[in-house]
């Protein structure tokens, strides 16, 4: 497929279903039929209720999900026919801030932040540069030495904000990145989604707080049932 | 290339301090395994010596006519090392088996007496002929039948001893042969413990191995500090065995020495110190990576 430069990601009609549970019964649709197309250095909200098919969009972006039919293109590239060797690369272009913070449990937080500075073999002076100012972005100061089962959610959320920036990416996926924040510290964050995005940065943000999206006036794509019943920019979220 | 290496080394030795437990059950498992195979090593020097000097012990003797001078006996001798299956031929004078019996037989004066009775060497020259492999026996014997010494040779006694010949015969090699097959079942066997062990604690890193290859991590750079922490394991594992094999070779090897005098394990393990250290190595840095990357491989489709 042919998209203009400026393209990041496209869902060309892209259906997720899972095989039906037990036999005989209907199989589940996570999405059905979704196409849409993001630029670079947009900023997208994604709502819909729990169920309405976000988590599911975002794993077939990472590759963690293969689509039933259609196709998902990353900047240019079918997501789905890249070989397994090549996938930490497009992986690697990705910040994914996920819903349930994924960090390393064996790891500290100083550690799970750095891995992926490792991962991209930057040197020690890099890592060493850059480390504390993200971890001052995200408020994170102290609790480094921590491992993330000794931290508060709010903090573990913290934690994977800053593991999902540091390398800067091309694209952030965020996943209910504010779940686990106070109404304080959730505008601090999406205020630097906003910084980020303004930097340059592609950001996915997957959310069902009518707040952010109504005071964020950017474009929304709404979910419903797997389908996208509303795709606008500067949206509101209706539901 | 050698930040990314120097980075799994760290990585792979942080894992290893700090999951003691696991690393402490994987490096017992390794430590009975490669205890096991170089035992087994051991144990091939032990049976070897032992099928060896049941081998030593059979022979085929030659008797001479009364008549034959001790001369052409000689002839024959010498003829008999030239022929390849032959290991040495020793001849036996009639003096020296009259003198041999009587050594033997001198406490039962039922036989005694009877030799005074006969009141004459009653004792035949002979040639003890060993060949370099018990089934050669045959081929000896049909040489020395077949030849111009035939006329010379009163019997040969390779037929009353041939059941007892090709008896030993089959037990040393089905001895041999049962010794390998139950080495490599053992060696299997205990891979086999050694990888679900390891498979066990690799099965706890499940989750931690996904997320990695979520944040794009090559499954190299997750795949290196398992095979890192597999190799300190194999290394400290060989050091552990290695010094359980010392102390026993060191202890036990009087006890042996005084069932066999002629086997001395302790020799033969400081013989073979190198050896057996690098038989030790391999197995468990071998076992250690190999299970590891059977382990971690299905958890890297992600």
């Amino acid at each position: 497929m042919r998209c203009p430069k400026t393209t990041m990601i496209v869902f060309k009609n892209v259906t997720r279903s899972y095989p039906a549970n037990p036999p005989g019964s209907a199989p589940v649709i996570a999405l059905e039929n979704v196409s849409f197309k993001i630029d670079k250095k947009e900023f997208v909200s994604i709502v819909g209720k729990s169920g309405a098919g976000k988590s599911t969009l975002l794993k077939l972006i990472l590759a963690q999900e293969k689509p039933s039919q259609g196709q998902v293109f990353f900047d240019g590239q079918d997501v789905h026919k890249i070989k397994p060797q090549d996938l930490p690369g497009l992986r690697r272009r990705i910040g994914a801030i996920f819903q349930d913070y994924k960090l390393l449990p064996s790891k500290t937080t100083y550690e799970n932040i750095v891995y992926i500075m490792e991962v991209l073999g930057k040197s020690d002076e890099e890592i060493l540069r850059d480390m504390p100012k993200v971890l001052e972005i995200v408020g994170l100061d102290g609790r480094t030495q921590n491992t993330p089962a000794e931290l508060s959610a709010g903090e573990r959320q913290r934690a994977a904000i800053a593991r999902a920036l540091i390398h800067r990416p091309d694209v952030i996926l965020a996943d209910e990145p504010t779940g686990n924040l106070d109404p304080y510290n959730t505008s601090e964050i999406i205020r630097l989604l906003l910084k980020i995005n303004e930097f340059g940065t592609t950001v996915i943000l997957a959310t069902h707080n009518k707040e952010i999206i109504n005071s964020l006036e950017k474009r929304v794509i709404s979910l419903e049932k797997g389908k996208v019943i509303r795709d606008e920019e500067k949206g509101r979220f209706i539901l | 290339m050698w930040i990314a290496l120097k980075r799994i080394i760290k990585l792979g030795w942080k894992t290893f301090t700090r999951d003691g437990g696991v690393i402490m059950a994987n490096c017992f498992i390794l430590v009975l395994t490669i205890s096991l195979i170089s035992s087994l090593f051991l144990m091939k020097e032990v049976s070897q010596f032992l099928i060896e000097s049941l081998e030593e012990k059979v022979d085929v003797s030659v008797y001479f006519k009364e008549e034959i001078k001790e001369i052409d006996i000689l002839d024959v001798k010498e003829e008999l090392s030239n022929v390849p299956e032959v290991k040495n031929v020793k001849y036996v004078s009639k003096e020296q088996a009259l003198k041999d019996f009587i050594q033997r037989h001198e406490q039962d004066p039922v036989l005694m007496k009877s030799l005074q009775e006969i009141g004459r060497n009653p004792f035949l020259a002979s040639l003890n002929i060993r060949a370099s492999d018990p089934a050669q026996y045959g081929t000896i014997t049909n040489f020395l039948e077949g030849s111009l010494f035939e006329n010379l040779i009163e019997k040969v006694d390779y037929y009353q001893r041939k059941t007892v010949i090709e008896r030993i015969f089959s037990l040393t090699a089905s001895a041999e042969k049962f010794g390998i097959v139950f080495s490599i079942l053992l060696a299997f066997l205990s891979f086999l413990i050694v990888l679900n062990t390891i498979r066990l604690a690799i099965y706890n890193s499940k989750e931690e191995i996904k997320l990695q290859k979520l944040v794009g991590a090559s499954n190299w750079f997750i795949r290196g500090p398992f095979l890192v922490q597999g190799i300190i394991s194999g290394i400290l594992a060989a050091f552990i065995s290695l010094l359980i094999l010392t102390s026993i070779c060191w202890t036990f090897s009087p006890t042996i020495k005084i069932l066999f005098s002629d086997l001395s394990i302790w020799r033969y393990f400081t013989n073979n110190f190198l050896t057996i250290i690098l038989i030790q190595l391999a197995t468990g840095i071998g076992l250690g990576i190999i299970s590891s990357t059977i382990a971690i491989r299905k958890y890297l489709h992600v």
